[in-house]
């Protein structure tokens, strides 16, 4: 419990901090209540932007994740036989667990221009595709990094549907596809969305993938943050974009919540 | 539903795909790492493991993976010993605030790592805290600890009270029940929770960044090496090295445990 405390003490010391500010001259903190920080968000049309492309990405990346998720996993829970399930389930847990920087430097060396894509195109001749630290870039390691994360919930929520649902409904007619769209998915449903919250918010908070995979115009919130805090020291200001993080993450928990994916996890 | 043999065999295609795309990364970087020319490249024409070597005779490496050894071992203790009792007073106890409490255990997965990072950081700069291991290893402790919950409060849902009922019937102290009937249960629940939190602890960055300070963890001088696209041979293999001891611990926990409570917890970065 008492651990929750500091947990919980943090989050509030990174409130108050949001409306402290930094005197520019010594760099030291002035505790003094200011909304300077958050009006300066809301101006600059920068952080407009920087949060307009988190969001996107964050989008994109869940989306992605769940048109690749959802053949496999029903693949895995459905049709696969167990020894097929059991092997496919441990090669998705290992990349889940897997150290995180280890996944995406392999991507610097498989997209970087002498990487192992282009290497291979070339040797096939085939045209070379150029997405090293670009936004394309950004979004197949982002896909690929959080892919484990989608599909598991996703395979819990196909395993939990009873095959006889799926033979009543061949039994009254159904074809496959009005099965997958009437029976099926409104009872996976839950379960996309609980991945879907896991690969938004690690998209939110992540400023390692853009600063190494991503060009020049790819900042995200994380890396606004980390700029503020640690190169600029201005904790407030980073504090300031922290929450802003916070409250697109309680819009996207309240959303989830409506949508019942809380009984999925 | 029946699905034609087609469709079926497409299926099976896709997912070997999928599979295909979720290792060959990891396979990569370690083929790289015993390779003997300063770039890489695919193939692989001479073989070596001098890259392994010149990285633990770097001093810098040395002792980042010191202080990542011990951050890990504290951060885990303290998650093992929090985690657990956490487990048991939600498990056991109907109390005012319980559903408060378990809310709370997942906020730290539901919000971005960074958030953690920061808010420790601002706490820490609020009550005049220097940045130092202490402070790395309160950040780890807060999702190690998530980890462990998650592991033996699985364990204790799937076990049922009948047997501690039945142990303290035939005349058992509470301690000499705890001793002989619950530890052993959650043993192996326990052991998982510990292999999988230092496992995390090893590899984090982000809440790292915040409350590490002026001093460098196995990551974090991984993170630097590669924005400074230096010594990248040496990255290699320290890489390959950090995944290793992730995949190890992780998979012994996976054998022990048979796999519960290993999604639910999941990472914090």
């Amino acid at each position: 419990m008492w651990f929750l405390v500091v947990y919980i003490a943090s989050l509030v010391a990174l409130l108050v901090t949001a409306f402290f500010s930094v005197n520019s001259l010594t760099g030291n903190i002035i505790y003094q209540w200011t909304w300077a920080n958050f009006s300066q968000i809301f101006t600059q049309s920068v952080y407009g932007s920087i949060i307009l492309r988190t969001l996107i990405m964050a989008l994109l990346v869940t989306v992605t994740d769940a048109v690749i998720a959802l053949p496999f996993a029903f693949f895995i829970a459905k049709i696969a036989q167990r020894r097929v399930r059991q092997a496919f389930l441990a090669l998705v847990f290992l990349p889940l667990w897997a150290s995180y920087l280890a996944r995406v430097y392999a991507w610097i060396n498989i997209l970087s221009n002498h990487g192992v894509l282009p290497d291979f195109e070339r040797h096939l001749g085939l045209p070379i595709t150029n997405v090293a630290y670009t936004n394309t870039a950004m979004w197949i390691v982002f896909s690929y990094l959080w892919l484990p994360f989608m599909i598991v919930p996703i395979y819990g929520a196909f395993e939990r549907v009873p095959d006889s649902f799926l033979e009543a409904s061949s039994d009254l007619g159904a074809g496959s596809w009005f099965t997958f769209r009437r029976v099926l998915f409104p009872l996976i449903l839950p379960g996309v969305v609980a991945g879907s919250i896991f690969t938004f918010s690690l998209t939110l908070g992540d400023f390692i993938t853009p600063l190494l995979i991503g060009g020049a115009n790819s900042n995200f919130i994380g890396n606004a943050i980390y700029d503020s805090a640690i190169n600029g020291g201005d904790l407030p200001f980073a504090a300031a974009l922290a929450f802003v993080s916070i409250a697109i993450m309680a819009v996207y928990l309240f959303l989830a919540r409506a949508a019942g994916a809380f009984d999925a996890i | 539903m029946r699905l034609s043999r087609l469709s079926r065999t497409g299926l099976a295609v896709l997912s070997a795909f999928v599979v295909l795309f979720l290792l060959g990364p990891l396979l990569v970087i370690v083929l790289f790492a015993f390779d003997k020319s300063n770039v890489q490249s695919l193939p692989i024409k001479h073989w070596t493991t001098h890259w392994f070597a010149v990285a633990f005779d770097d001093p810098a490496v040395r002792s980042a993976l010191w202080l990542s050894v011990k951050a890990g071992i504290a951060a885990t203790a303290i998650a093992l010993i929090l985690g657990t009792l956490v487990a048991f007073g939600i498990h056991r106890f109907r109390f005012f605030g319980r559903d408060t409490i378990s809310l709370m255990l997942v906020l730290p997965i539901a919000l971005p790592g960074i958030v953690t990072g920061l808010a420790l950081q601002s706490a820490f700069n609020i009550t005049h805290i220097d940045l130092s291991i202490y402070t790395i290893v309160v950040g780890h402790a807060t999702f190690c600890m998530v980890v462990v919950f998650n592991n033996v409060v699985a364990r204790l849902r799937r076990t049922s009270t009948s047997l501690i009922e039945a142990s303290s019937d035939l005349g058992a102290g509470p301690v000499q029940t705890f001793r002989m009937v619950t530890l052993p249960m959650l043993k192996t629940a326990i052991i998982a929770g510990g292999l999988l939190a230092f496992a995390l602890s090893f590899d984090e960055v982000i809440v790292t960044t915040f409350t590490a300070g002026a001093q460098n963890t196995l990551p974090l001088w991984i993170f630097g090496a590669i924005l400074r696209g230096q010594e990248l041979p040496e990255v290699n293999a320290v890489v390959v090295f950090v995944l290793l001891l992730t995949i190890i611990p992780i998979a012994y926990a996976a054998r022990i445990s048979s796999g519960e409570g290993m999604f639910g917890s999941s990472r914090s970065n």
